[in-house]
């Protein structure tokens, strides 16, 4: 009984004083949960004990992200989407966040047959394997696939070191 | 939401003879709605371009399949979380749709088709006259 009163984290006016029906509240721990989770998911694959070919997204949009000597690449699927509906931005040198809202079509009245495809806002935030410059990132969006170039900070990229013979 | 916005792998429900290039076929995730007039179909082809995308018609079968250009072939993962492959899906129209006026339309990777319904079966308000 004690659980029915307290466990209420929607609409609850017990928690509302100290900001927790604030739905950002709940998305950013929902999103830490998912971040921890796929990063044990990693570890795993890394040690050769999962067997899956690649990682489900643990939110939307699924990404992908590669690198190379000069440049971080973020690639997502971003079907329906503008390049002005979309907020992306850099923070702290290396936290990507990706931000928008995918609108359902503008249909008269009629009967809906299927409806498989989702709507609505959707963020989402990584720490990217290093820091970037972020005045010079670049993003485009080409047939519903959005590509981000982050190109690195000096500091992070690979230096071919001197080594002197004796 | 998010599970339902990921792309989901066909299971082998796919016209294999038409494989040649990607080794794996997505199954576009659509929306169909009818309306008085036509059914309207909008289905997810993120990747495909106009030129790349094949919409048939034919016997009451609709067909859609969308080639993707692999673009990631040397590239080494730090995330790899959705796959890149080619689109298929068909669907069986049980309404009469009048072929010759269907329309299509590909914007940022969705696709809109309409599909006009035949003269023959849309509804008719039918005038009663007084006897």
């Amino acid at each position: 009984m004690v659980m029915n009163t307290l466990w209420r984290p929607f609409g609850s006016s017990v928690l509302e004083p100290f900001g927790f029906s604030d739905p950002t509240w709940l998305a950013d721990s929902l999103a830490e949960m998912n971040r921890l989770s796929a990063e044990m998911d990693r570890m795993f694959r890394r040690f050769g004990l999962s067997d899956r070919p690649e990682l489900p997204a643990v939110a939307y949009p699924a990404l992908d992200l590669w690198q190379d000597d000069n440049c971080v690449y973020v690639e997502a699927e971003l079907p329906g989407m503008d390049i002005g509906d979309l907020e992306i931005y850099v923070t702290g040198g290396d936290q990507l966040t990706i931000r928008g809202e995918r609108k359902p079509p503008a249909v008269e009245k009629g009967t809906w047959h299927r409806q498989e495809r989702g709507y609505g806002q959707f963020s989402r935030l990584l720490t990217l394997p290093c820091p970037v410059k972020t005045d010079e990132v670049e993003a485009h969006l080409k047939d519903g696939v959005l590509t981000i170039t982050l190109p690195k900070c000096d500091a992070a990229k690979p230096r071919r070191l001197a080594i002197k013979a004796e | 939401m998010a599970r339902d916005l990921m792309k989901r792998e066909t299971n082998g429900n796919v016209a294999v003879a038409e494989r040649t290039r990607n080794a794996v076929t997505y199954t576009p995730r659509f929306d169909i709605v009818e309306t008085e007039g036509e059914l309207v179909l909008y289905g997810d082809l993120p990747g495909v371009s106009k030129d790349n995308l094949d919409v048939r018609f034919e016997n009451g079968q609709l067909t859609i399949q969308g080639t993707v250009e692999p673009r990631h072939a040397d590239h080494e993962f730090l995330y790899g979380e959705y796959g890149i492959g080619d689109f298929y899906r068909s669907f069986s129209i049980s309404e009469d749709i009048d072929a010759e006026k269907i329309s299509a339309e590909l914007h940022n990777g969705v696709l809109t088709l309409h599909l006009p319904k035949a003269e023959a079966v849309r509804p008719r308000k039918i005038a009663v006259k007084a006897g």
